[in-house]
């Protein structure tokens, strides 16, 4: 088949799919959330409220626009779809099955941290352009702590690189279904990589506990604070999807994708996917947040030298290990 | 750290600070917290003078809540008052209530019987456990944000803090505002099984509150608590604060013990301190509070004296209460500080009103310290320290 074509018609099925995910994964985030705090979660939209994002998304198109004043209008709203449009384009080098994905690029993983990097880019747009203190200083946030994190991110995917020997995402989980998980094995560096890069995911992602630029008992919305309808929601469905792609990252990159007993690999990947999700919210619900100074401490100070020695190990391994 | 020197030399000296001697690596910030903002416990606005996120000065702006209860007051009759002052401490209206039924009483020198002095310890300690369990909750949100691990804790407070009101509710036909103390004794007596009721609310929330503990004892909550918002006890004692705040700074005091009233020279009860004087200290401290205040509740009820709730001769009608002339100060400890009321006898109404009414909350102090305490810290204290001191803005605005 024509790549132009394949890569188009995956793409669409994939942002239908992937957005389907992510509209009742809000759901069940809420219905999740509702069972941890003794209370119900949606329960009026449909059974089991499990109309609720529809009726959500009819609701934010409904509302009024909102530009303020003095805003800068053409950043103001490029801001919210550069959100999602950089959460989604990580998709395309993400395995779901042998031979499901968009393109199989041989340097994926630095495909997927460039992206990942930009990512703060629509976000300090949105602080900037705002006209707000608030936002401002949300964006501010959003810039120290997505350029620090990224350090120990590119780190510990870069362990899975040095082990596996590609920088293919379908080439990596390839490895691992001949060699075993890099989680487990070599034993050691996989593990704590996979340690660093959750803990810098959830920084990147702005998720509790490190969720300071949007920090809403302090900057009452951070960058997203004067937006409105569904400017608004699309900030959070880029929040959504980069969760989810984060989970599938995860994955692909220290669980070994689509590889699995009994089931065809893309229930798999979906199956880990959503379960990293999962984990996240668990945390999410469970933690409170830290402040932005202690927050780049974790960084400086444990994330990224540990980030070093575990990538170093990783190299020793491979050089004289049991690998 | 060129703030924290700049602030350090005048700690306890003028906290408006003059902002010509301060020199920072690029323009200040002013950013106005309030009163339109998540987290301000209610209209409260504090204007933050910033140097990138830390705080050089503050300067708190209460008074967006204010509703003249006391002119009002001085036009009520005594016994209208009651209702009016239950919305003050939204969040303890017994002890509101109490203090402005002790002060009639001390001006027309009733004496209330034992039954009622009884009760109505129960009722502050009660209010007491729920007003902190609130306090816990909003915490957890100022800590963790409304989406997120505080709002689980917010939810298992409320869940708590409403068998309480389900209590009051029972007691005195009302949830919140309870109208049930009048001049001269209780307007409702304990119906039958209440006592049980009680009993099983304490020993739920008792095994609950350990609970949020083991959940609290926690590196991230630890970190946003201690060493943050700390006030020595100098301060603490110049400026006037009371209650939880003041004990968590070290001063061992607290009117319950030190001034009693009602039945507490007849039980017998701990006072918490701690001396950290920061955030987690007054933590520490209502939890603290939150256990003893349940031990005591339980005594309370167990040894609840029988006989009339009301003196010899009830008061039927407003215009029953008319004093002449006299002042009548009361102090009680609410589970801010201390609550006064003060009272001049001899208004309109021929006398059944008022001369002048004067509150003194203890939430209104607490506020007055953030001047202080906020400068060197940074955005995302501001909300747990003023979480930590836990004012009630329709007290502080009145």
């Amino acid at each position: 088949m024509n790549p132009w074509l394949h890569g188009a018609l995956y793409g669409v099925v994939l942002l239908a799919v992937l957005m389907t995910i992510v509209a009742w994964a809000t759901w069940f985030e809420r219905k999740f959330a509702g069972r941890m705090q003794s209370r119900m979660g949606p329960t009026i939209v449909g059974w089991a409220g499990l109309l609720q994002p529809i009726s959500d998304a009819f609701k934010l198109l409904q509302k009024e626009d909102i530009v303020p004043a003095r805003a800068d209008k053409t950043l103001f709203n490029l801001a919210p779809p550069l959100t999602l449009f950089f959460a989604l384009a990580v998709a395309a080098v993400v395995p779901f099955s042998p031979g499901l994905l968009a393109s199989d690029m041989d340097v994926g993983v630095l495909y997927i941290l460039a992206l990942s990097g930009l990512t703060v880019f629509p976000i300090w747009t949105a602080g900037w352009a705002s006209n707000n203190k608030y936002a401002l200083l949300g964006g501010m946030r959003a810039v120290a702590q997505g350029i620090s994190y990224e350090i120990p991110l590119l780190m510990a995917a870069a362990v899975p690189i040095v082990l596996a020997g590609t920088m293919s995402l379908g080439g990596i989980v390839e490895f691992q279904v001949q060699h075993g998980w890099l989680i487990w094995w070599p034993p050691g560096p996989g593990l704590f990589a996979f340690i660093i890069f959750l803990l810098a995911a959830l920084a990147e992602g702005n998720r509790i506990p490190f969720d300071i630029p949007e920090a809403e008992s302090e900057l009452v919305s951070g960058p997203s604070t004067e937006y409105t309808g569904i400017k608004f929601g699309l900030f959070y469905l880029g929040e959504y999807v980069h969760t989810m792609i984060s989970g599938a990252v995860m994955s692909a990159l220290f669980f070994g994708g689509w590889d699995g007993p009994f089931a065809p690999g893309l229930h798999w990947m979906v199956f880990k996917t959503l379960f990293f999700f999962v984990v996240l919210l668990w945390m999410r619900w469970s933690l409170v947040r830290y402040r932005p100074d202690q927050l780049m401490a974790i960084c400086w100070k444990y994330l990224v030298p540990a980030s070093l020695v575990v990538l170093l190990w990783a190299a020793v391994t491979v050089v004289g290990g049991p690998a | 750290m060129a703030v924290k020197a700049n602030i350090d030399s005048g700690r306890w000296g003028d906290p408006y600070l003059d902002l010509s001697t301060y020199t920072a690596d690029a323009d200040l910030m002013e950013l106005n917290m309030g009163p339109q903002h998540p987290s301000t416990h209610g209209v409260f606005r504090v204007v933050l003078w910033l140097d990138g996120e830390t705080i050089v000065k503050a300067v708190p702006h209460p008074g967006y809540l204010h509703r003249g209860v006391e002119k009002l007051c001085e036009k009520l009759t005594y016994v209208q008052i009651t209702p009016i002052v239950d919305k003050n401490d939204y969040v303890a209206p017994m002890l509101n209530e109490q203090a402005v039924n002790m002060a009639v009483e001390q001006l027309m020198g009733i004496e209330v019987p034992r039954r009622a002095r009884w009760l109505r310890t129960l009722l502050a300690e009660l209010q007491r456990v729920a007003s902190h369990l609130l306090w816990l909750g909003t915490f957890g949100i100022d800590l963790g944000g409304a989406l997120g691990g505080g709002t689980s804790l917010f939810m298992y407070c409320f869940r708590e803090r409403e068998l309480i009101m389900d209590l009051f509710e029972g007691l005195t036909g009302s949830r919140f505002h309870y109208n049930t103390h009048t001049v001269g004794g209780n307007r409702h007596d304990v119906p039958a099984g209440w006592a049980e009721q009680v009993k099983q609310v304490l020993t739920f929330i008792e095994r609950h509150i350990d609970e949020y503990v083991a959940v609290l004892d926690h590196p991230i909550f630890e970190q946003r608590t201690m060493n943050v918002g700390v006030i020595d006890a100098e301060l603490a004692l110049g400026l006037g604060l009371t209650g939880p705040v003041l004990r968590a700074s070290g001063v061992d005091h607290d009117l319950r013990r030190d001034a009693p009233y009602h039945a507490y020279d007849e039980i017998d009860f701990k006072v918490p301190i701690a001396h950290g004087g920061d955030c987690y200290a007054r933590y520490e401290v209502r939890v603290a509070e939150m256990r003893e205040s349940i031990r005591m509740a339980r005594d309370l009820i167990d040894g609840l004296p029988e006989g009339p709730l009301v003196g010899a001769r009830p008061i039927k009608t407003p215009v029953q209460v008319k004093i002449k002339s006299g002042q009548a100060y009361v102090a009680l400890e609410t589970p801010r500080g201390e609550l006064g009321t003060y009272v001049i006898a001899g208004g309109d109404n021929r006398n059944a009103s008022p001369y002048r009414f004067k509150i003194r909350p203890p939430s209104l102090h607490s506020v007055s310290a953030l001047p202080w305490v906020l400068p060197g810290h940074q955005v995302s204290d501001v909300v747990a320290i003023l979480g930590s001191l836990d004012p009630i803005m329709g007290e502080v605005d009145r």
